[in-house]
């Protein structure tokens, strides 16, 4: 195969590139063929700038529209489908952003799309998680075009260089559907890092009762810089909004520490966290089947763990 | 106003899935296999549509093979009024799944598509996405919300995103896809098992849909994930803070 080259669509909320876009672009320096990324948006200046400078990028493409400036699936997917038919690949984060655009884009273009690829095995062949990450999947793709989510914890963050920038080429093509229309977005205030590119993730689940016990996690969180996470059980309970969710239906995360905390361990919720470096649980049952994944693991009553995890690191954080 | 809910079967998410030792996909055999919960979270708001009227009818399809009309049965109990079977043997992709879809929408001619974000076998979060597309349709994904506005042909939605919650109003037809906390699902009652087994259910295949369906991609192996660490045991917060700043993690 004389590979095309590889798009990737870069998510941003005009303003700022997510982190996920770096990743996805390092995944796609795996693959045969330039890598170039496309911003679409509108008044999106300093994200397209953001994206000239990330290592392996050949070029920027940038459409700009006053009918992009929402992410509204239908309309983007017109316009990735487009550009995207010249090229080998197609590459996406796999969130809810990415999620949403490119099965319609895949559909679009006549192929299948593979979903949150983990790793790259051959230039047509793929690496997937399934049932929530109980097994791994190997798949090879038929299609002319291959069009794939990435799962940015997957793939290390392509790095950012200040020294040169990729040419920029603006694209004339305002797709406007009009199916559907953005109304309004209630972003929940979240301190710290993002969850899905934090180096430190602090979670809680059921365990820890009621919302105004995460306050204790969030303390800890923020001593570590680390951002804070839940179960599916922990928000369902309505302890903290839904966008703190990891595990199979939520978030994935991979961080370098990922404390578990008053988490009993179910497979939907080790599905979003398994891969991170460090595992630490602490839990009241010592049969709670998080240990399993665990590097280190405390068995005890978190009301009285957390406030000496407290205490210990604001005095050794400062020693260190 | 007509609903088609798509249903997909799939092992019970209460099994513990296990890899056939020949890495050839994962065990079925003898194992429970149920309604995909997403998808039962969509037929339930699609009944409750018809509960307050704003519903004509709500139709259950799947694809698969003949066992799959004992799940369409289920479907019929949780309040389905007919349901369609397209059989077919092959695992099919998405896309695949979406061109079968879209054939029966044209013929059923629904106003509205309700199905789950995703299935819990494959993960794939795709169909309802690829439906939309081939129809030319608006789509609204992750749902936690539906409010139907039947005179302005059009719904209001609220997703669940990365960064919170997003509105949005879709012009109908649409194709929605529905997040765990739109509604939670009722019981199935036993005079509704019983009055599921009158309920029509028909068959069609998929050349009788005029459909050729080509291969996308090939699954080559399925293997277990490595998941465990043998886990060390801590006695005090002093010794865990110990062995994280030894391990340079903090």
């Amino acid at each position: 195969m004389i590979s095309k080259g590889i798009l990737v669509l870069a998510e941003h909320d005009n303003h700022q590139l997510k982190r996920a876009t770096a990743n996805v672009v390092s995944a796609a320096s795996q693959l045969p063929g330039e890598v170039v990324v496309l911003v679409v948006g509108m008044e999106c200046e300093a994200v397209v700038e953001a994206v000239s400078h990330l290592s392996q990028v050949k070029r920027v493409l940038v459409c700009e529209a006053p009918s992009y400036a929402e992410g509204l699936a239908e309309n983007i997917a017109v316009l990735v489908a487009e550009f995207g038919k010249a090229f080998s690949y197609v590459l996406a984060p796999a969130t809810t952003y990415g999620k949403n655009i490119l099965p319609r884009v895949a559909a679009l273009l006549d192929v299948a799309q593979i979903s949150e690829i983990t790793r790259i095995i051959a230039e047509d062949t793929f690496v997937r998680p399934i049932y929530a990450g109980n097994a791994l999947a190997t798949i090879q793709s038929l299609d002319p075009i291959k069009v794939m989510t990435v799962r940015p914890a997957a793939f290390k963050a392509a790095p950012m260089v200040s020294s040169s920038a990729a040419p920029i080429q603006k694209l004339f093509f305002a797709a406007d559907l009009k199916l559907s229309h953005f109304v309004t977005r209630k972003s929940s205030i979240a301190k710290g890092p993002e969850l899905s590119s934090a180096h430190v993730v602090v979670a809680g689940g059921r365990g820890l009762q009621k919302g105004e016990n995460f306050g204790l996690l969030e303390d800890i969180a923020q001593k570590l810089g680390g951002a804070l996470g839940a179960t599916r059980a922990a928000v369902d309970a309505g302890f903290v909004p839904n966008d703190y969710q990891i595990g199979q239906t939520g978030k994935i995360v991979a961080p370098d520490l990922y404390i578990a905390i008053g988490i009993s361990g179910a497979i939907q919720h080790l599905a979003g966290m398994k891969d991170s470096k460090v595992i630490v649980a602490i839990n009241k049952d010592p049969d709670a089947p998080i240990f399993q994944v665990a590097n280190y693991g405390m068995v005890g009553d978190l009301f009285q763990i957390l406030p000496e995890l407290s205490q210990e690191l604001a005095i050794r954080i400062d020693k260190t | 106003m007509k609903c088609l809910v798509p249903i997909k079967r799939v092992i019970d998410f209460n099994v513990k899935v296990h890899v056939k030792a020949d890495g050839s996909g994962i065990d079925t055999e003898n194992v429970k296999m149920s309604v995909n919960p997403f998808d039962e979270i969509a037929l339930e708001e699609a009944v409750r549509l018809k509960e307050k009227g704003i519903a004509s009818e709500v139709v259950a399809v799947s694809v698969g093979s003949n066992m799959v009309s004992e799940t369409l049965r289920v479907a019929l109990a949780r309040g389905a009024d007919r349901a369609i079977l397209v059989e077919h043997v092959r695992e099919l992709e998405s896309i695949n799944i979406a061109k079968i879809l879209k054939a029966i929408v044209q013929k059923e001619m629904p106003v509205l598509v309700i199905m789950g974000k995703q299935a819990i076998d494959d993960d794939c979060n795709q169909t309802g996405q690829m439906l939309a597309a081939l129809l030319g349709w608006a789509q609204g994904t992750y749902i936690s919300k539906l409010t139907v506005h039947s005179k302005d042909k059009k719904v209001e939605i609220e997703r669940e995103v990365d960064n919170g919650l997003e509105v949005l109003t879709l012009a109908l037809p649409a194709v929605i896809t529905v997040d765990l906390r739109l509604n939670e699902p009722r019981y199935i009652s036993l005079p509704n098992i019983v009055r599921a087994k009158n309920k029509p259910l028909n068959i069609v295949t998929v050349q009788q849909l005029g459909l050729e369906l080509k291969e996308h991609t090939k699954l080559l192996k399925v293997e277990p994930p490595v998941m465990r660490r043998d886990c060390i045991k801590i006695k005090s917060v002093k010794e865990l803070v110990d062995k994280l700043i030894d391990d340079k993690i903090i």
